[in-house]
């Protein structure tokens, strides 16, 4: 897998070797993940990313032990907890998990639910703990309220205490923010990660929802059909995306159609370009796509290159441009709000890629 | 009969007197004190029959318990040969009364029964602990009553799902142990209000404990009326029964109001838990043992012997039977939905504390026994009576009592007993009619008479259908009402297989048992396939 490793450290959190998962059907298994590896290293956070349905949810539940893996292996804190013929059960894997609905027990208080984990430790113990979990998640003034008396975001830090109240391993939080309000997810994925870090939980969590993968993780794994897709730092995944899909849903952008020529850079519509590196069986005189990202696109009235505008969307600050060059090669543009232009109008851009990546056509 | 204005719904008062004069009547009974025969019922009969009632409602809660949260959660939660067809099938003790069960298993089990003939053929004189005994009842009461529970619970666990679980297994602890610490007590609001419906049919049950000889409320009251003539002291009776039904009534509505609902998606790929093995196989013999000595053996029995009698007992009278049978349950039907119509229908045109406290009040006769019921509605009618005689007198008609020895006293009871659950799937019903489409209705054009006509009765059709279905069959199974308050010589199936069962004649019972378990069956599968959906 690309990208260098963070912290320099041989342990692992979290391994997954060639983890392939599926499902019983009526023709037999179907597999909704396949050969999946990747490590964690310890007091780092991870995110599985994707769209709905890609195996996510699921890959979680097999780390956590509830779903059996068709071949494969997981190993926590160097120890295997899971291959194809034999699973270690949920509760002896020393992990922690919140849940979607996060699961609270209704008919447990507050700090019944945060002691609920502790429940072989002493009495005295067990309130230590409880209290310190509170203040940690700054709900002390609620430890005799019931879950359904709270707010949702309040619901969550519940969980989250809860989960950590044992000191897992290896902390697993499934869509932890989609029941909460827009506005608050990515505040509220901030403050996670914060909480984390203070603790120094390595988490595995789940999100479909890419802003909050890039608030709250230190590594994400972009999985789609099937496989994963690319394995890296935010940064990797949205300046260097491996393939045409991680480029497409990791942010916006669109592709420049352009050739190799034998000088060995990429000769577009926009201009000439070096790129980083070359997709594998490209050859001089390949057709080669780039990738052009909304912020590569500068407004420029002084620029002799125009291209014509085919539809706007205000972001408040800027105008995201849908602009059509004389090809008929549509790119995006993120331009300040003060350039207000109408539909059909030509304007001068300039091309500024800091990073040229491209893929075979 | 429908008032349309933004007032609350007084004429909803009329129907909530079934219920609240016999109440009423009950615990003014001690205006009239009998201190002579109070001094020989608190001498011979109470403390009987407290501690009988006490220790089989003990016995009953545990084994209803027991036998429905277990099952329940077998079959909800966990997968192993057989469940899918289990998790119906052990619902249809349902469609057994208690009285029934108790005939056959009193016939099986007797002395002279076929088990203990039997084992005495095969192993010499040996006898069995009797049978007509509080065990026995207790037994009894347990199987049939045990679906109660394992209905609500069952919703409970599923609809809970396995998140919780799941939870607390991530917090490290054991499947096991997770089902006491969490799943237990997070679905008791659901079975705790069960075990209360079970105890307020063993209280309400009068069959039953004739059968198996064991002294509670119910027969205290029986003897009290028609043994001793005393009506006082049988609504003096039937008020301490009052207080042991409110108090369950309480306690259930308590239990309601804790439910709450996990805000989470049912996960339609829910996995089960896969037993296997020993634990896979004992589940399955489990479900299998329940529901042999439930269903599939009383159901056996009863049809060997009926054909046994067929032959000699089948004759004029059991058309009588029939016929009486039938006729009281359609009219109860009839009555019941047209209250629970107006009841519901009054409800939707004006909301509001007084209406719903009708209500509250109109359909609390599920909880109350029908001896109470008799006894509550037969003395204020039978006063009515005798005011009215002198009229009748004066108009030279026969001066006989006109209103006591009719169906009235009857119907009136059954309907105050059953209106809960014809009023229910009413309610239901109702509820699916939006005050948007009851606005459509009427910015079309119609008033208020044609809304109910062309709306509500099209709409609520599934509504008075299950319910008149549900009344019927509840009437037909129902006793103690019957017994007390039918005019001269009116019997029914039910009362024939009292008659028949407190002479000892198990098998000339199970013919008319056999017709009321079939009818029975009805509602019990509308229920499973409207719950297996």
């Amino acid at each position: 897998m690309q990208g260098e490793p963070i912290t320099q450290q041989h342990m692992h959190a979290l391994e997954l070797c060639g983890l392939t998962l599926g499902y019983p059907s009526v023709s037999g298994m179907q597999v909704v993940l396949s050969d999946i590896s990747l490590t964690l290293a310890p007091g780092e956070i991870a995110c599985l990313l994707g769209p709905s349905g890609c195996g996510k949810t699921t890959a979680l539940r097999a780390i956590a032990g509830f779903h059996p893996l068709q071949s494969g292996r997981i190993h926590l804190m160097q120890q295997e907890v899971g291959n194809e013929r034999h699973q270690v059960p949920p509760e002896q894997r020393n992990i922690g998990m919140v849940f979607q609905d996060y699961a609270l027990f209704p008919h447990l208080s507050v700090a019944d639910n945060i002691g609920f984990g502790l429940y072989r430790r002493s009495q005295r113990e067990r309130d230590q703990r409880i209290a310190q979990m509170l203040d940690l998640v700054g709900l002390r003034e609620y430890a005799s309220k019931a879950p359904h008396q709270l707010s949702g975001g309040q619901q969550q830090r519940v969980a989250l205490a809860r989960a950590l109240a044992p000191q897992p391993a290896l902390l697993l939080m499934d869509e932890p923010f989609s029941n909460l309000d827009v506005t608050l997810r990515e505040r509220l994925a901030l403050e996670v990660r914060d909480l984390l870090k203070q603790t120094g939980t390595t988490a595995v969590i789940v999100t479909h929802d890419q802003l909050e993968a890039f608030a709250v993780a230190d590594r994400i794994a972009v999985l789609a059909e099937g496989r994963l897709q690319q394995w890296g730092t935010p940064m990797q995944l949205y300046h260097r995306p491996a393939n045409r899909f991680v480029a497409g849903f990791i942010g916006e952008g669109m592709m420049l159609p352009g050739q190799l020529g034998e000088d060995g850079q990429i000769h577009t519509e926009l201009g000439v370009f070096k790129p980083d590196t070359l997709p594998a069986g490209v050859t001089h005189g390949s057709q080669l796509d780039l990738l052009v990202r909304p912020d590569d696109i500068q407004h420029d009235d002084a620029s002799r290159l125009q291209a014509r505008v085919l539809a706007k969307a205000f972001r408040g600050a800027q105008f995201l441009y849908t602009l059509a060059l004389p090809s008929g090669t549509q790119l995006l543009s993120l331009v300040p709000s003060h350039h207000d232009h109408a539909i059909g109008e030509a304007i001068g851009i300039r091309l500024e890629l800091d990073h040229q990546v491209c893929f075979a056509a | 009969m429908l008032a349309f204005s933004g007032k609350p719904a007084w004429s909803v008062l009329w129907l909530s007197l079934p219920t609240v004069v016999p109440l009423l009547v009950v615990l003014g009974s001690w205006f009239n004190p009998q201190p002579e025969v109070w001094a020989h019922l608190n001498e011979f009969v109470l403390p009987a029959v407290i501690k009988n009632s006490l220790l089989m409602a003990l016995g009953v809660a545990l084994m209803v318990g027991v036998l429905g949260v277990g099952l329940a959660w077998l079959t909800a939660v966990c997968e192993f040969p057989g469940r899918r067809w289990f998790a119906w099938a052990l619902v249809l003790p349902l469609a057994l009364p208690g009285y029934v069960l108790a005939s056959v298993m009193v016939g099986l089990f007797d002395f002279s029964g076929p088990v203990q003939t039997a084992l005495r053929a095969w192993l010499g004189p040996v006898t069995l602990p009797p049978i007509r005994s509080m065990t026995g009842a207790v037994i009894v009461f347990g199987l049939v009553l045990y679906p109660y529970v394992y209905l609500l619970a069952r919703q409970a666990f599923i609809t809970q799902g396995k998140r919780s679980l799941e939870a607390a297994q991530t917090l490290g602890m054991p499947r096991w142990l997770a089902f006491f610490r969490v799943a237990l007590p997070m679905s008791r609001p659901w079975w705790a209000a069960g075990i209360t419906l079970a105890l307020m049919e063993m209280l309400a049950d009068f069959g039953t404990v004739a059968i198996f000889n064991v002294d509670t409320f119910t027969t205290a009251i029986y003897k009290a009326w028609l043994a001793l003539f005393n009506l006082p002291v049988a609504s003096q009776l039937a008020s301490l029964l009052a207080f042991a039904v409110l108090l369950l009534v309480w306690l259930e509505q308590r239990a309601i109001a804790q439910r709450r609902y996990a805000a989470s998606t049912i996960d339609a790929r829910m996995e089960r838990l896969q037993l296997t093995g020993y634990s896979a196989w004992g589940a399955s013999a489990v479900c299998a043992v329940v529901l042999l000595l439930a269903f599939l053996i009383p159901l056996f029995q009863l049809t060997v012997w009926s054909l046994a009698v067929i032959r000699h007992d089948w004759d004029a009278r059991y058309w009588g039977f029939i016929g009486h049978s039938l006729m009281l349950s359609s009219l109860s039907a009839l009555v019941v939905v047209a209250m629970g119509l107006w009841l519901s229908y009054s409800q939707r045109q004006h909301p509001g504390p007084i209406t719903r406290w009708c209500v509250r009040i109109s359909t609390l006769g599920y909880a109350l026994p029908g001896m109470l019921l008799s006894v509550g509605l037969f003395i204020p009618i039978a006063w009515l009576d005798r005011q009215l005689y002198p009229l009748w007198q004066g108009w030279g008609i026969d001066p006989a009592p006109v209103l006591k020895g009719t169906l009235l006293v009857m119907l009136l009871a059954l309907a105050a007993r059953f209106l809960a659950v014809g009023f229910e799937p009413m309610q239901a019903a109702m509820q699916r009619i939006t005050t948007n489409q009851q606005q459509a209705a009427q910015s079309l054009g119609l008033g208020r008479w044609q809304v109910l006509q062309k709306l509500y009765l099209p709409l609520l059709r599934s509504g008075w259908l299950g319910a008149s279905l549900l009344v019927f069959v509840e009437v037909m199974k129902e006793m103690p009402i019957t017994l007390m308050t039918r005019p001269f010589g009116w019997d029914t199936l039910a009362v024939r297989v009292y008659e028949m069962s407190a002479e000892g004649m198990w098998d000339r019972a199970a013919l008319p048992s056999l017709c009321i378990v079939l009818v029975g069956l009805l509602p019990v599968l509308l229920l499973i396939r409207k719950t297996e959906r």
